[in-house]
């Protein structure tokens, strides 16, 4: 199934996240992955929901999505039109015989040391999940401890935005 | 769009559903003074008036007390219940009635939760209803209070909307969001869960207030473009069928489309949520589709060309095994939200917008295709269908042991009570038989629990619409099993003047899962018989209920009526009681089966007309 990613403007209301959470459960589609967080507008939030469905059963979860009272705009960011970025937090061993191999890899992929002890370092990487993903099958070998990643964000290419003037196409709300 | 446009699109929205008291208009003409160091509780109950509201449905608890007491003095009545569930019932049988939203409520916890089940009615037959809960105080939340349940994130699935209000100052807005909400677009559900402190806690009140709802923009219009290509479609037909849903009642536009049925000539069938939408008696309508539909309706959708879907929602009842349902047909599916439309069956040409807009257009459309010379030739079409409605049309067999039959028992009730009367029943095979032999007339006479399928809906709905409409006859038609879920109502019926009549169909077992059992488990009946039983099975004589005795105890006149030859004496002497409500319980034989049917998940192509009477459709000659 193809992969898609909806940038979501909802009211910053409390019960909102559950209100979409719930909806895919309850339609049967598997999210992904989901990011929210604030926008330049206070009112509002930006969900970034990252799902695998086929058109058809897409266009019904928008219109789903569409239809809760709080879900103010729905644009489907395509990879093409869109800049996206995971964040990655990785804890890997690190002994001093090894570290340089460590060090060098995250220099080949621009992650950061954000800490660092005698057995293992800790990475900060950002980038598409596909860059990620080659980042941690490099260190895999080397021995992650631990790591921590975050959902897509998304914004699309180019002046237009999903509120301001000159807005971006949202997702039909009909048919 | 701006606040003012999307204010302006959403009133447009509420006067299209004719009918439907529209909170935009109401708030706008009902002029209340603003009123300043009142309660949360008083400031609730004036947004009631002030939108309108002539009656509640409820109970008392804890938790929405403070709340019951200025509703002590106000002039909206309150109709105690005997439980939540007959208070939600009520709430849609006076909506289904009337058109106006109607209102229903509950204490915190249990009262709330016993709200779940007419709340999941509503949601699922589109019926514009607000629940106004109490919850325990603002600060208990989330502790396991006594008597707290989560009921918004309960509902959250089963309603249209919800709120917690957490400030007594945004009563007077959430209300009428909540009203706004139930009664335009796509009419639901909208439940307003209200802390105890909140109601306590000193607030002004100002009226109207300001509706913020962004992300609410129903759309009413349809697109000029769509329709004139569903009336191309329509004008070129030759085996066109309207297939008539619920929406249309919604959108008060049986007039439109009885314009549109005269203009195009084509076959008609209506929903079990549609009964009434179109006249029984009209020579184009063929019935109602789907499981227990005739087999004309079935059919005709099955060998349609084009088939205008108007407010419906292609309900699997409906069609069946969905890959075989109409596999010629072109489909136009107009309906007021978007989600339904190519949901279960892709629309060729899909219109958005309130059914009596999108129709009235439609009928302009089509007449200027038909005075541009493209006007379709239905002779064909119609000397099929009435081949197939005379071969095979609605009937029962008298049951062979000498019993009451209870098709005979419903077709005389609507043959006395008349077009004129409401009709409510609960779920099973009493509810499809109303469907078939009660002839419906007008819009409104035919309340049912049609999506959720909801057993014991019959009594408090009928208890609804009769507080509604009180000039109007009100028949509860319910099984005996429907019955005693919910008969605490009559009760309720019988001290606050309510007088409904109610026909129990009761054939002392669950009838329409034994018919199943009949026919698909081979008559095993695993826990389907109502009535005392020894042990061989046998009935024993004795009637546990005894409904007459039950009837009289809760407060109304209990008849009894056994034989063929009383039926229409009792019918006329429940008629005449118009000051108690009244009970009448049929004894019926316990082998009726519901025909026509297509059985679940089977193709509608293998409807049977009865037991094993599989209609000849005369294939190749449509």
């Amino acid at each position: 199934m193809p992969r898609h990613t909806l940038s979501v403007l909802v009211e910053n209301k409390s019960g909102v996240l559950a209100r979409v959470s719930a909806l895919f459960s309850r339609r049967a589609f598997n999210i992904e992955s989901l990011a929210v967080g604030p926008t330049e507008n206070p009112g509002l939030s930006r969900m970034t929901i990252v799902v695998d469905a086929d058109a058809s059963p897409l266009e019904q979860i928008t219109k789903q999505l569409n239809k809760l009272v709080e879900v103010i705009k729905i644009v489907e960011l395509e990879s093409g039109a869109a800049v996206q970025r995971e964040l990655l937090l990785v804890k890997v061993r690190a002994p001093m015989a090894e570290r340089t191999q460590v060090l060098q890899t995250a220099e080949l992929f621009r992650a950061r040391v954000i800490d660092v002890n005698p057995e293992t370092v800790t990475l900060e990487a950002t980038g598409t999940p596909d860059k990620l993903q080659a980042l941690l099958a490099v260190l895999a070998p080397l021995g992650i401890k631990e790591m921590a990643q975050s959902g897509t964000v998304a914004l699309g290419r180019g002046p237009r935005s999903m509120s301001g003037t000159g807005t971006l196409r949202p997702v039909e709300r009909t048919a | 769009m701006t606040t003012s446009q999307s204010e302006s699109a959403t009133r447009e929205a509420a006067a299209a559903l004719t009918g439907v008291e529209t909170t935009a208009r109401s708030i706008e003409e009902a002029a209340v003074e603003p009123a300043s160091g009142i309660t949360g509780a008083q400031s609730l109950v004036r947004s009631l008036e002030a939108i309108g509201v002539d009656v509640v449905f409820g109970i008392p608890g804890g938790a929405i007390l403070p709340l019951y007491d200025p509703l002590f003095d106000s002039k909206v009545r309150h109709v105690l219940v005997r439980h939540e569930q007959g208070a939600g019932h009520a709430a849609t049988g006076y909506a289904q009635a009337t058109g106006r939203v109607g209102v229903c409520m509950a204490t915190s916890g249990p009262g709330a939760t016993n709200l779940v089940t007419p709340l999941a009615d509503a949601y699922m037959d589109s019926v514009p209803m607000v629940a106004i809960t109490g919850q325990v105080p603002s600060g208990s939340i989330g502790t396991d209070a006594f008597q707290e349940a989560d009921i918004r994130g309960i509902t959250m699935p089963i309603t249209k909307h919800n709120f917690l209000v957490t400030d007594a100052a945004d009563i007077p807005q959430r209300i009428a969001e909540a009203f706004h909400l139930a009664a335009t677009g796509r009419p639901g559900p909208v439940l307003v869960d209200v802390p105890k402190d909140v109601l306590q806690a000193t607030t002004d009140f100002a009226w109207p207030p300001r509706m913020d709802l962004p992300g609410y923009r129903p759309t009413t219009r349809p697109h000029g473009k769509q329709v004139r290509e569903a009336a191309a479609l329509i004008a070129g037909a030759s085996r066109p069928v309207l297939y008539v849903g619920g929406g249309v009642l919604k959108a008060g536009a049986t007039a439109e489309l009885a314009e549109l049925a005269a203009l195009t000539g084509a076959p008609v069938v209506t929903t079990l949520m549609a009964r009434g939408a179109f006249p029984d008696s009209s020579p184009q309508h063929l019935g109602m589709p789907g499981m227990h539909g005739t087999v004309a309706a079935v059919t005709a959708l099955q060998k349609s060309d084009v088939l205008v879907a108007l407010g419906a929602r292609f309900d699997d009842r409906v069609t069946g095994q969905l890959s075989t349902f109409a596999p010629d047909a072109l489909v136009v599916h107009a309906d007021i939200d978007p989600a339904e439309i190519g949901k279960n069956r892709k629309a060729d040409v899909p219109i958005v917008g309130d059914a009596k807009e999108t129709i009235a257009q439609l009928v302009t459309a089509l007449r200027a295709e038909h005075e541009a010379g493209r006007t379709p030739d239905l002779a064909d079409w119609w000397a099929q269908l009435d081949d197939w409605r005379n071969r095979y049309p609605l009937g029962y067999d008298e049951p062979e042991d000498g019993a009451l039959s209870p098709q005979y028992v419903i077709e005389r009730l609507g043959a006395i009570a008349g077009p004129d009367a409401i009709y409510t029943s609960g779920v099973g095979q009493h509810q499809m038989w109303a469907a078939q032999f009660i002839k419906y007339e007008k819009p409104g006479t035919w309340l049912n629990s049609g999506g959720l399928g909801t057993m014991g809906y019959a009594v408090p709905a009928a208890m609804g619409a009769k507080q509604g409409m009180p000039g109007t006859t009100v028949w509860a038609i319910d099984g005996d099993g429907c019955f005693q879920m919910t008969n605490q109502e009559l009760a309720t019926c019988a001290i606050e003047g309510i007088p409904i009549k109610v026909a129990v169909i009761n054939n002392g077992n669950l009838g329409m899962v034994r018919q199943w059992q009949t026919l698909f488990y081979e008559g095993r009946y695993s826990n389907t018989k109502l009535h005392a039983q020894n042990a061989d099975g046998t009935p024993k004589p004795v009637r546990i209920p005894d409904f007459v005795t039950l009837a009289e105890a809760l407060g109304c006149v209990g008849l009894r009526c056994e034989s063929k030859d009383d039926v229409d004496a009792v019918i006329e002497k429940a008629m005449a009681i118009t000051d108690a409500p009244v009970v009448i319980d049929f004894v019926v034989g316990s082998d009726a089966q519901v025909w026509p049917m297509v059985a679940a998940g089977a193709s509608n192509d293998d409807i049977l007309a009865a037991r094993d009477v599989r209609p000849v459709f005369g294939e190749g000659q449509v």
